[in-house]
């Protein structure tokens, strides 16, 4: 990644976020940059503000203060910002009977791309979510993890295609909860790639082992409030964890891979 | 086949049975006109060739049945695809243009209008007060919905849940209403109200059609093309938005052209019920819930149900006339229920 060089404004930028509901605190001065290539994992308990975070930067709830800059802009026309920004909400309530494909082919509405390309893009989409056998399948018999890898794959589509008004990035908000272990590999395993491949990717999630195996970067938040920010390496020590979660752990070298191994006690 | 190859096939089937439909209708009644001379008289006034006629038919045909199923259809598909479009927007296949409250706001206008109308629109032109119920019950419409909407809609942009709350509260003050207007109106103007809320397609004139038709015409086009918009609206109001959608802006212009399409139609043929919640039901149920093939097939089997419905009235007392609404909830209210009795079964 380090040989990928970015202009300055090729990034996703949270600059000194800050969401006030009736005087209260949801977010308080959130800074961090989310860069093309990168995985930036946010943990935090219950209630840090991380969906709120999600919110601010995908542009569905304004900040009290600060602001978020997508390539350089904050006031991207929707539409553009469609092709540019992915988001995976925790949870999607459909209870219309579409099928699997039906629901991944409207992740293709902001894209110009005729009908056979959509298709296309549709089944490699459900493919890398392990969704393919769920294609004909209709949406309302589906299981939570399977509803949340066909919404996956949605998302996938949405920015499918390079844009050239910018660079591209994925914002997944827990993907991972629904999902049988395997599949949780398989997700995350799948963000890396996209990662690798060019996208940036911020994922909300729990499993603080999991972030550490896939995670370039982890943002830690407490209380509407950074807590820590930095690599798997520096942020997950005993000490950070416990501050931030009041729980007590050993860190050590994951055997297989370099990365921490956090494990209770 | 995929279920969008069965979408367009439904859709030139709808095509094809529509004019059928409607040389039924005209044929049907006290006089019942075989389809060639129906079309032998249709094809004369277009001006392809004048054969020898039957002037009484032609007359039936021209002021009293072409009119009518003209309206029929212009209503019943103006009907179906409000109900689609607000089922879309509500994210509820159970939704009907009457939770907003446009249905009883409508009413309240034209129970005004029947009850007060002598004193209201007294020394005012003769075309005004001819049309005074129509045009009360369209204000009454659109005022219901104005306020239901303004209700739900806070600093946050359009709750759907408010808006829904604020029309049950609407329906039972318009209801509250049409009760005082029934307390304090006479004999004549009772039956006129019972009559009204009721619906018929009696009142069809050319007039009426021509007006219904110039602003109910544009209203089902340009509502028609919200299908990939109301497709991404069931997913949710902020995905929508993520898919580059201006939600709060399209929510206000499909909750406008909602309240126009069942304001007039309702202004025009009374209280017609179950339309617009039975027929998007049955489309859905045969070729699944996208709303490019919903709406345009909604509009059609709309218009054609209601010319059934309306069929239906015409023949079954004849000479007299069995109101609409009471058909549609005749047919509908049974349907309704057995989707319930399904949707039960479903979550047990």
């Amino acid at each position: 990644m380090e040989s990928v060089k970015h202009s300055a404004s090729n990034t996703l930028e949270v600059l000194g976020i800050g969401v006030e509901v009736d005087g209260r605190a949801l977010l308080q001065g959130v800074n961090f940059v989310l860069k093309p290539g990168e995985v930036v994992s946010v943990l935090g308990p219950n209630g840090a503000g991380k969906s709120t975070l999600m919110k601010v930067i995908s542009g569905e709830r304004k900040p009290t203060r600060g602001q978020v800059l997508l390539n350089g802009r904050t006031d991207w026309p929707l539409n553009h910002q469609a092709l540019m920004l992915g988001v995976l909400p925790q949870s999607s309530s459909l209870s219309f009977p579409f099928t699997a494909e039906e629901v991944v082919l409207l992740g293709r509405i902001p894209c110009s791309s005729d009908h056979e390309e959509n298709r296309a893009i549709v089944r490699a989409a459900l493919e890398k979510v392990d969704g393919l056998h769920l294609k004909e399948r209709h949406y309302t018999t589906l299981s939570g993890g399977e509803r949340q890898r066909v919404h996956m794959a949605r998302v996938l589509a949405q920015i499918w295609d390079e844009c050239v008004h910018g660079q591209r990035y994925l914002l997944l908000d827990e993907p991972t909860s629904a999902l049988d272990p395997a599949h949780q590999q398989l997700t995350l395993k799948m963000a890396r790639q996209e990662a690798d491949q060019g996208m940036g990717v911020m994922v909300i999630m729990h499993d603080l082992n999991l972030a550490a195996r896939y995670s370039d970067r982890i943002v830690i938040l407490k209380n509407g409030r950074m807590a820590a920010e930095g690599s798997p390496h520096q942020v997950l020590t005993p000490h950070i964890i416990r501050q931030v979660f009041d729980i007590d752990v050993s860190v050590s070298n994951h055997p297989a891979y370099d990365c921490p191994l956090v494990v209770n006690h | 086949m995929s279920r969008n190859q069965q979408g367009v096939i439904l859709l030139v089937v709808l095509a094809c049975l529509l004019p059928v439909v409607m040389i039924i209708s005209i044929g049907i009644g006290p006089v019942a006109i075989p389809a060639s001379e129906i079309l032998t008289i249709l094809f004369d006034r277009l001006g392809f060739g004048s054969s020898v006629m039957n002037d009484q038919s032609a007359l039936i045909v021209e002021s009293i049945r072409l009119p009518r199923t003209l309206l029929g259809l212009i209503v019943g598909g103006s009907l179906a695809v409000a109900g689609a479009s607000m089922q879309g927007l509500f994210r509820n296949p159970l939704a009907d243009p009457s939770i907003i409250g446009v249905a009883s706001g409508a009413a309240l206008g034209a129970g005004i209008a029947i009850v007060l109308g002598g004193v209201l629109f007294a020394g005012m032109p003769s075309l005004l007060q001819s049309y005074s119920v129509s045009i009360l019950a369209f204000g009454g419409g659109v005022i219901t919905t104005w306020l239901v909407y303004k209700m739900g809609t806070g600093s946050n942009g359009t709750s759907v849940a408010t808006m829904l709350l604020a029309g049950v509260a609407i329906n039972a003050l318009a209801g509250a209403g049409m009760g005082m207007l029934n307390y304090i109106a006479d004999e004549t103007m009772l039956r006129n109200l019972t009559f009204w809320q009721m619906g018929s397609l009696g009142g069809a004139t050319w007039e009426l059609v021509l007006i219904c038709a110039s602003l109910l015409v544009p209203v089902v086009l340009f509502l028609g093309r919200y299908g990939l918009v109301l497709n991404a609206l069931l997913l949710g109001e902020s995905e929508a938005r993520h898919l580059g959608i201006d939600v709060q802006k399209v929510k206000l212009q499909l909750i406008f052209l909602t309240a126009l399409a069942v304001g007039v139609s309702v202004s025009v043929s009374g209280i017609i019920g179950f339309v617009g919640l039975v027929v998007p039901h049955l489309i859905r149920l045969a070729v699944g819930p996208d709303h490019r093939i919903l709406l345009p097939a909604s509009a059609m089997l709309g218009g054609m149900l209601l010319l059934g419905a309306d069929m239906v009235s015409r023949t079954i007392v004849a000479p007299a006339e069995l109101p609409i609404g009471i058909v549609t909830a005749l047919m509908g209210a049974p349907f309704f229920l057995s989707l319930l009795w399904q949707q039960r079964k479903r979550i047990a």
